[in-house]
């Protein structure tokens, strides 16, 4: 069990974005309305809290191998707004999955809205999972707004894989991922958004590969329903020899709205860089087949978008 | 039992009707193995999708067990028992081959069961399992995943709309053996193939041959295919690769 300070709607968010139900093996930092709420280091992994600034510090020592950290948060009061800074300093060699994630519950009157500022330093020789989940519930008028800014800066021959998704209920969200990668680093990007009633969500990627074969394949795959609208701006640089691409690749419901912008720019005559985008509807076809299986339409739909955004 | 009773089926184009399928009734009693054979655009595929309600007729009846299922969509039929093997089977992106075997079972199909209909198929199971079913698969697999939905579901009628297209000619030996296999236990199910395949013909209880949106002859293997032989009706696989 949970042995933190967290009420039911907190502990229920926290299960939605990182799937905790018991206290987390490793390190973790909980931070629930704006306030600690557990903490827990390792012998590889330290968690600071910053000086001058909300947020933490989390340094991971050199060579640390098949560890996690999570650093989830809750709002559940309404009105809350907070900026929050979190710098993870990772070693070279390291071996680790990063968990983060915010769920907002708002029930009140005002808007509740958490900026999350995480920058990545990842060391030589580094892999990381790093997996962010973004989830909103509750029945008030206040917004739910979350606006996280990622920076990912990799050292040689380092490795990042980054899971993203923001499934359900966050009204507002500007989403900015900011990558530079060094000779042999590789990165890739998986990011899962759905939108649904009059929702607002942005996402700009900017990747830069500034080393020799670095590589990033950033993929985006959405779903817009209601009258929810998406913009997907993701721009590749290529300063040196290396490989990226980006796909965003989206289905279109109701009255929703997508823009989807995928940018390359290459500095350097043997930057490989490709580019994807597809927005369309659900397909006749998919529907009618999953319909001859026994599923009503309705049913069909969801499957189909279940295993679009898995 | 599936009876058709004065089936047509028209449709417009550019303000002119064309009937693609005209006064046609049949019966597929149970336990038989009944192959619709025609020439290209003699109307079979529709009569396929008019079974499974993907298309409505404009006029006539469908009974099915002796109810009226001409007015019931494609999920009320699916329901019923009737399946449906599409001629070009639908990728899904994200979808993978466990979960629409899944879904076609009906239940939380153990990764053994599901193995044992990929292998029917000719599938290497451990292979197949967890694949996407997009535009990773080629055509003869996913042909081959979409024969193995119908035998996950194991309906009361189950419909084949041309089963041999798109697949080479060593998947095509595998798919006969799967309709032998299909209609040794049958039981008190039936099968309908539309096929052009002579080595599918053969197999039939009854062979149907469509021509012109209507029914042209009707009969056991011995009395229809000789005369079929050589006609477009019926193309032989090899005739086609020489």
């Amino acid at each position: 069990m949970l042995d933190l300070n967290i009420d039911d709607i907190g502990k229920s968010l926290l299960a939605e974005i990182a799937d905790i139900h018991d206290t987390p093996a490793g390190a973790y930092n909980f931070r629930v309305n704006s306030q600690l709420a557990g903490r827990h280091t390792t012998d590889n992994i330290d968690i600071m809290t910053k000086e001058g600034l909300p947020g933490i510090d989390i340094f991971i020592k050199p060579h640390t191998k098949g560890e996690s950290v999570h650093i989830p948060v809750v709002v559940s009061a309404s009105g809350i707004k907070e900026t929050v800074y979190n710098d993870f300093y990772i070693g070279d060699d390291c071996d680790v999955v990063i968990v983060a994630g915010c769920g907002i519950d708002n029930c009140g009157e005002h808007d509740s809205q958490h900026d999350g500022v995480h920058r990545f330093y990842v060391g030589k020789n580094a892999h990381i999972k790093y997996v962010e989940k973004h989830y909103g519930s509750g029945d008030g008028n206040g917004k739910r707004i979350l606006n996280p800014q990622t920076e990912v800066y990799m050292e040689e021959n380092s490795s990042m894989e980054m899971e993203m998704e923001q499934i359900k209920g966050v009204d507002s969200t500007v989403r900015t991922t900011i990558a530079e990668l060094k000779a042999g680093s590789k990165l890739v990007v998986k990011e899962r958004l759905m939108t649904h009633g009059d929702q607002v969500a942005k996402s700009d990627y900017m990747v830069t590969l500034n080393g020799e074969n670095a590589t990033a394949d950033v993929v985006s795959r959405s779903v817009a329903r209601d009258t929810s609208s998406q913009t997907f701006n993701a721009r590749i640089t290529g300063n040196a020899p290396c490989n990226g691409h980006t796909e965003c690749d989206s289905i279109i419901m109701d009255s929703g709205k997508i823009l989807a912008i995928p940018s390359l720019e290459a500095n350097d005559v043997d930057a490989m860089l490709f580019h994807e985008a597809a927005i369309g509807k659900i397909a006749g076809d998919q529907l009618i087949k999953l319909m001859t299986l026994g599923l009503t339409e309705a049913e069909a739909e969801e499957q189909i978008i279940k295993g679009f955004l898995r | 039992m599936l009876e058709l009773k004065n089936l047509s089926f028209s449709v417009e184009s550019d303000g002119i009707k064309k009937e693609i399928l005209h006064n046609l009734s049949l019966t597929i009693p149970d336990g038989k193995f009944v192959v619709i054979t025609g020439p290209n655009g003699s109307g079979k595929s529709t009569l396929a999708r008019l079974i499974m309600g993907i298309e409505k007729p404009s006029s006539g009846q469908i009974f099915f067990d002796g109810q009226d299922i001409t007015a019931l969509g494609v999920t009320e039929r699916a329901k019923l028992g009737v399946s449906f093997a599409f001629q070009q089977p639908v990728r899904f992106k994200g979808i993978r081959v466990i979960d629409l075997l899944r879904l076609a079972s009906g239940k939380q199909l153990g990764i053994s069961e599901a193995c044992d209909f990929l292998s029917e198929v000719g599938l290497c199971a451990r292979d197949y399992i967890d694949r996407e079913i997009n535009s990773s698969l080629s055509g003869g697999e996913l042909k081959r995943i979409e024969i193995a939905t119908l035998l996950a579901r194991q309906t009361r009628l189950s419909v084949f709309d041309e089963p041999e297209a798109g697949i080479d000619l060593w998947s095509f030996q595998n798919l006969i053996r799967i309709f032998e296999n299909m209609r040794r236990e049958i039981k008190d199910s039936s099968i309908v193939i539309i096929s052009h395949q002579e080595r599918i013909l053969q197999i039939a209880d009854e062979i149907i041959l469509l021509s012109d949106g209507t029914i042209k002859q009707t009969g056991s293997v011995d009395e229809v295919l000789p005369q079929l032989i050589g006609t477009t009706a019926a193309v032989d696989a090899c005739e086609r690769l020489k």
